[in-house]
């Protein structure tokens, strides 16, 4: 049980070549508090697992510094560093039963072997394998070799952190679910850093305290479900999580207005040092857009089609070659496809080259 | 629907059935029509049912001590090449690089022994030990060990199996190579994870991992160790003595040097059905163990 902290972390498959751009994990510097649960979120390719590997030790990283409770581990094997890992596909020994595969790790480290069999006991109590402890782990069906593999990660008590490296990708999505809120009561009751990798942005949010949500390399964000949501730091954050993903549009921003098409958009807050000669642009959630009646002080749009998600209604709309999204209302009809689009003003964000920019109230 | 009966198909598989019976049944009918007659030349035969493998079985004949001696030989040869290659074919597997050119240069140099025709290699090896003019032979005299595989028994027993060490090693070494490529990355991250020792990643890991084709190592270099004919009959003859006379030499011994048919086609179907049981157990053991898993899989 740790505190992690990256210091000016980064690193390059390719040797220590001077070109940030063809890092793999550009520099970051962050802080993993004791006892929490991440979720490290981005697409393929963006770097997360790189992340995770350097944590665990699997990868040297090209420079930068990783600290666990301000002890510089940076040279540290995976063997000597305090830290667990479980892989996307499982790991179990075939030799061995399922019990001797959960005591594989204390007994490499020594540890006496009645508490090896207390702690066991525990843990295949805590994933529902008891009745399999006996067993040749070999003839087990892929997600209780997945459980196997987490319950390796969970065995020890004394981790600095647990890593998943997207640990349900192999297992059928009713089971997932079930297997991720296990993951969660056990979080809650070992009290152990949790770091969990995925690309699937529900695992994420439902699984985690803090999310952070990685981009070709570097962390654009971190923080809250909520806050990912309302206040996305990033363009990417906001079309990469939400579904319909949020409005992104070049717009003309001054003071307290936005113009679009000509049309102009009040804003929250005032915008009066944007950056020169950056890509303005503003971004609002479809949730946060309604449709109504073409009205003339609406923004007028041209809709599609109408998805129907269950809880919510969206219609995909044209405003002259912009594709957007907002909500349709229950109560809310067009019979020729022509409609205005109502904004929520506090949620409307304005990006310079991508980034949100704080407006002053 | 109704079907067209049609039997025209069987001509089809007839190429394969003449094949077969040309390679396989005929010469082998032929071996069996021979250990049943004995033969004073000129082409004349007499029948004598199962005499020749009474005799053979029979330790105190002259063809049964010939037969069983050579047999044991024979097996005392594969279980000594076994225990040599085969752990000696793990370790280099281990120890052989896992990227950039150097597996190509380990892969070829690997690959040369194994490339080298039969007789070559005893011719090699026949002059590398001579304690006149060969290399092997010159330097282990200078230095004092008094090494001659042409008149001590225990010298050429040492050449054969070297020879063999030399010339098939590589075969389990790359056999062997191929099942460790195969395992993912994901189990040796694992075993880090897991604080596991070198040792306990072996034992845990990669054994298991090279199981199937550790077994598919072990019978060929059974069936070939214990086939040996050339390697041997070209550097040592089978002597001193009778000491590295193995089945296959003494089998040409009795069937060309004393034309006696009926002894060695007696001798050569034992010899055929050993090679058959021993392959058959080893088929059976591997596809039962597979078939195991599979059952316990499915049930679930």
């Amino acid at each position: 049980m740790a505190r992690i902290d990256l210091v000016d972390l980064a690193h390059s498959y390719s040797g220590n070549s001077a070109d940030e751009s063809s890092y793999a994990l550009k520099p970051i510097s962050m802080t993993w508090r004791q006892g929490g649960a991440y979720a490290l979120l981005g697409p393929s390719g963006c770097g997360k697992t790189t992340l995770l590997n350097l944590i665990s030790g699997i990868i040297t990283p090209s420079r930068g510094k990783i600290l666990f409770d301000g002890e510089d581990v940076t040279q540290l094997s995976t063997q000597k560093r305090n830290i667990a890992q479980v892989f996307q596909f499982p790991v179990i020994y075939d030799t061995m039963t399922v019990g001797q595969n959960l005591a594989f790790p204390l007994k490499n480290r020594g540890v006496p072997k009645p508490d090896i069999a207390v702690r066991v006991k525990e843990i295949a109590h805590l994933l529902d394998l008891t009745p399999d402890l006996n067993r040749k782990a070999t003839r087990l069906t892929a997600d209780a070799k997945q459980k196997i593999s987490l319950g390796r990660g969970l065995v020890r008590s004394d981790v600095a952190a647990v890593l998943f490296d997207e640990p349900l990708t192999v297992i059928d999505p009713e089971l997932k679910w079930q297997l991720r809120s296990k993951l969660k009561a056990l979080h809650r009751e070992l009290d152990l850093t949790m770091i969990y990798v995925t690309h699937d942005q529900t695992e994420a949010l439902t699984f985690a305290d803090t999310v952070v949500v990685m981009h070709d390399g570097r962390v654009v964000q971190s923080g809250t479900p909520a806050e990912l949501f309302e206040k996305p730091a990033h363009t990417f954050v906001g079309y990469f999580i939400g579904s319909p993903g949020m409005n992104i549009m070049p717009a003309e921003v001054r003071g307290r207005e936005a113009r679009i098409d000509g049309h102009v958009i009040s804003l929250k807050r005032s915008y009066d040092a944007l950056p020169a000669g950056a890509k303005i642009e503003i971004g609002v959630r479809p949730e946060f857009v309604d449709i109504a009646n073409p009205a003339p002080d609406l923004l007028a749009a041209q809709i599609e089609r109408i998805d129907d998600l269950g809880r919510m209604r969206f219609a995909r709309v044209r405003i002259g070659d912009l594709k957007f999204s907002a909500r349709v209302r229950e109560s809310f009809s067009s019979a020729d496809g022509k409609c205005g689009l109502i904004f929520d003003a506090a949620h409307v964000h304005v990006y310079a080259d991508s980034r949100l920019v704080e407006g002053t109230p | 629907m109704e079907k067209t009966v049609n039997q025209k198909a069987w001509f089809l598989v007839l190429p394969v059935f003449l094949v077969v019976a040309f390679s396989a049944i005929i010469p082998m009918m032929t071996v069996v029509n021979y250990s049943m007659q004995d033969t004073f030349g000129n082409n004349q035969f007499f029948w004598n049912g199962v005499g020749w493998f009474k005799e053979l079985l029979d330790p105190s004949t002259d063809l049964g001590g010939r037969f069983l001696a050579s047999l044991g030989r024979n097996l005392f040869f594969s279980g000594v090449i076994l225990a040599i290659e085969v752990p000696l074919g793990i370790v280099i597997a281990l120890s052989m690089p896992r990227q950039g050119w150097q597996v190509a240069a380990c892969l070829v140099i690997l690959a040369l022994p194994l490339l080298i025709p039969w007789n070559v290699v005893g011719t090699i090896w026949q002059i590398f030990g001579r304690p006149d003019i060969g290399l092997l032979g010159y330097v282990l005299n200078s230095i004092g060990i008094d090494y001659n595989y042409v008149s001590n028994e225990f010298d050429a027993w040492v050449t054969v199996i070297v020879m063999d060490v030399w010339h098939w090693t590589s075969l389990v070494a790359l056999l062997c190579y191929a099942g460790l490529k195969s395992i993912p990355d994901a189990y040796y991250q694992a075993a880090q994870i897991d604080g596991a020792s070198r040792w306990a990643v072996f034992t845990a890991i990669q054994l298991p991992k090279m199981h199937r084709v550790l077994l598919i190592a072990v019978l060929l270099r059974f069936m070939d160790s214990f086939m040996i004919y050339t390697e041997p009959f070209v550097v040592t003859g089978g002597g001193p003595g009778n000491s590295t006379t193995f089945i296959s030499i003494e089998l040409v011994k009795i069937a060309l040097g004393q034309f006696d048919l009926g002894k060695a086609a007696a001798m050569s179907l034992v010899y055929n059905l050993i090679i058959l049981i021993v392959c058959w157990v080893f088929y059976t053991v591997m596809t039962n163990a597979g078939a195991a898993r599979r059952v316990k899989e499915g049930a679930k």
